[in-house]
């Protein structure tokens, strides 16, 4: 563990080196097409940018720097998904399975203040469930809102919702300035719709079958539009079904991008009898790595997709890929008593990644056309699954990661395409062989995998299952890494010392990403 | 007549308070319970009774 730099060292305000000097010849020009970086400035209007640069789920970039804290105000909901099992939270925004504690508006904000206190990094809070944001009249939702507003206006507000009830709030979101809305739609077509919605509370009745689906359709794509026009933004998220609304997620993907959606993010369905939900007890699968990514990669083109969304608890707390939310519990929060707002580490830590962030536009483009020219457009693209805490680096060790963000790298450039669940390899010093049959199943499309360090029996695991373990870029930045490796890769291949890893597909590990383990 | 909450099923949810048209629903001691002196399983007011067209539990039941 000594020589593993700790998150807090490498984002620590003021700790940090100065950003590269940015070479003239790239930064003078980056256009979009050719930066690797899904969504840099150049990518969306200032007002645009000004908005997201800093939030973790709508900038690409942001989750690595930024963190988010969820609240579970909001345990009502007024639809039934055949995803979720009510006894539970909402799986729209989080794993199925796991309790959170509900906690009342005056709680939230407390637990809000205290997070801040901790970690600077926070810059937005959300209200996510665990039932639907919005349902019992978002009355809870929107007393947190008022609150914070007052306490810390510098946060961002946002909010998650199942549509139905979002056309009679739309005023009151854009008067409390939340300037993010996510609305889980799963269908455009009520045919397809009835099979994922058995029921949905609208207008004092229930109502069934294909009227219900109907019926949260139409108010689904009346809030969206809504919502667009008047500038605020606005993200999908689609659960991906296999066999039920899997290739339909491209009718979606149009149907949302027509109406304005800012982001489209295609999550896999998690599935399991264990969590009760109906399709866990009808068996119906979730969908492996490999399908996941065909289908983001055909909706590529269209709205825009986010693939780094981790379907967070309702009461995440931190950055994406952490769950710190355990350390903060109404007991310990309640005997913290008065917090105060501190706005100076924030915003101190907000100017500090300002600085980071121009450099590494720069050095990434340029990383990109040293491959173009070396390698040439013809090398098909690679996966490599990366060990990291966080601020684009290669920071964590093989053992430790209870996640490996996916990069797809090629001639075009390094782009996260995604990130997979493992069970941490090493728990309590020694390895163990299960775990690591997990880790290998979850990456098992990769040719590679970075880590900051990796022990010599896994890393012949990896050799043997074909995954090269590679450790040389320790603490280095992800992108440019890839580009590095991709070069010597490429190189490689055309020598024949090495054969491309094709056809492959990875499991998608349902729940294991937790804090503490049941 | 009026309705009642089965409290082993109850996910105290409270989504059933938010749409009682006549306030009978509340949460008490730890758990949502319905005071039978308001309720009037909606009638005249609604085509069923709230709580239980909302109740993602199917735990409002007739008392
Ligand atoms: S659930 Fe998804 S969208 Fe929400 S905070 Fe987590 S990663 Fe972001
Ligand atoms: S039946 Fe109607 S009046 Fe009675 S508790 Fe339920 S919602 Fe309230
Ligand atoms: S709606 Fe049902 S589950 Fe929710 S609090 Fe009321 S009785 Fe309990």
């Amino acid at each position: 563990m000594a020589n593993v730099i700790s998150l807090d060292s490498i984002l620590g305000v003021g700790e940090l080196k100065a950003p590269a000097e940015a070479p003239p010849a790239a930064a003078a020009g980056c256009a979009s097409s050719s930066c690797g970086s899904s969504d840099g400035p150049a990518d969306m209007s200032p007002e645009v940018w000004e908005k997201v640069k800093n939030h973790p789920c709508y900038s690409e970039e942001a989750h690595h720097y930024f963190a988010r804290m969820h609240v579970a105000v909001a345990p009502a909901c007024n639809i039934q998904c055949n995803y979720c099992n009510r006894k539970y939270d909402c799986s729209n925004e989080s794993r199925p399975g796991v309790v959170s504690e509900k906690l009342t508006p005056d709680q939230a904000l407390r637990k809000i203040l205290a997070v801040a206190k901790e970690i600077p990094q926070l810059s937005v809070i959300g209200i996510a469930g665990p039932g639907d944001s919005l349902a019992a009249g978002g009355r809870n939702t929107f007393k947190t809102f008022e609150m914070l507003a007052k306490k810390a206006p510098d946060l961002k507000l946002c909010l998650s919702t199942n549509g139905l009830a979002l056309p009679d709030h739309v005023d009151t979101i854009a008067n409390y300035n939340i300037d993010h809305v996510t609305i889980t739609i799963n269908m455009v077509d009520p045919e397809v719709g009835q099979h994922i919605y058995p029921w949905i509370f609208h207008d004092h009745k229930r109502w069934t079958g294909l009227d219900a689906a109907k019926i949260l359709h139409e108010r689904q794509m009346l809030g969206l539009e809504m919502l667009t026009s008047r500038g605020i933004l606005v993200k999908v998220n689609s659960v991906m079904i296999p066999g039920i609304n899997d290739e339909h997620l491209m009718d979606v993907n149009k149907a949302v991008k027509s109406r304005g959606a800012f982001l489209h993010n295609i999550m896999p369905l998690i599935s399991d009898p264990a969590h009760g939900t109906h399709f866990g007890l009808t068996g119906q699968r979730g969908p492996t790595a490999q399908e996941l990514k065909v289908l983001q990669d055909q909706c590529e083109g269209g709205a825009k997709l986010m693939r780094h969304c981790r379907q967070c608890r309702a009461d995440a707390v931190g950055l994406l890929g952490e769950d710190r939310g355990s350390e903060f519990t109404i007991d310990r929060i309640e005997a913290m008593g008065e917090v105060e707002y501190d706005q100076e580490a924030a915003r101190t830590y907000r100017e500090h990644v300002e600085g980071e962030r121009s450099g590494r536009h720069a050095a990434k483009a340029a990383a990109q056309a040293d491959v173009v020219e070396t390698v040439g457009t013809e090398v098909q693209p690679i996966l490599i699954a990366v060990a990291t805490k966080g601020g684009e680096r290669i920071n964590e060790h093989f053992g430790h990661a209870k996640e490996f963000q996916i990069y797809e790298v090629g001639p075009k450039g390094a782009k996260f395409v995604g990130h997979r669940r493992v069970d941490q390899y090493c728990e309590g010093g020694s390895g163990d062989e299960d775990a690591l049959g997990s880790v290998l199943s979850a990456i098992n499309d990769c040719t590679a995998v970075f880590v900051a360090k990796i022990g010599g029996c896994p890393s012949q695991n990896l050799k043997d299952a074909g995954i090269e373990p590679v450790d040389r870029f320790a603490f280095e930045y992800i992108e440019e890494s890839a580009l590095t490796y991709f070069k010597d890769y490429a190189e490689r291949l055309g020598q024949g010392a090495i054969n491309a890893r094709e056809g492959q597909d990875a499991v998608i590990r349902t729940g294991a990403f937790t804090a503490l383990r049941a | 007549m009026a309705y009642k909450i089965k409290a082993s099923d109850c996910t105290a949810c409270g989504a059933c308070e938010a749409e009682c048209p006549n306030n009978a629903i509340s949460f008490k001691k730890g758990a949502y319970a319905i005071n039978a002196d308001l309720c009037t399983e909606c009638k005249g007011q609604f085509s069923s009774p709230q709580c239980a067209s909302v109740c993602p539990a199917d735990c409002c039941v007739p008392a």
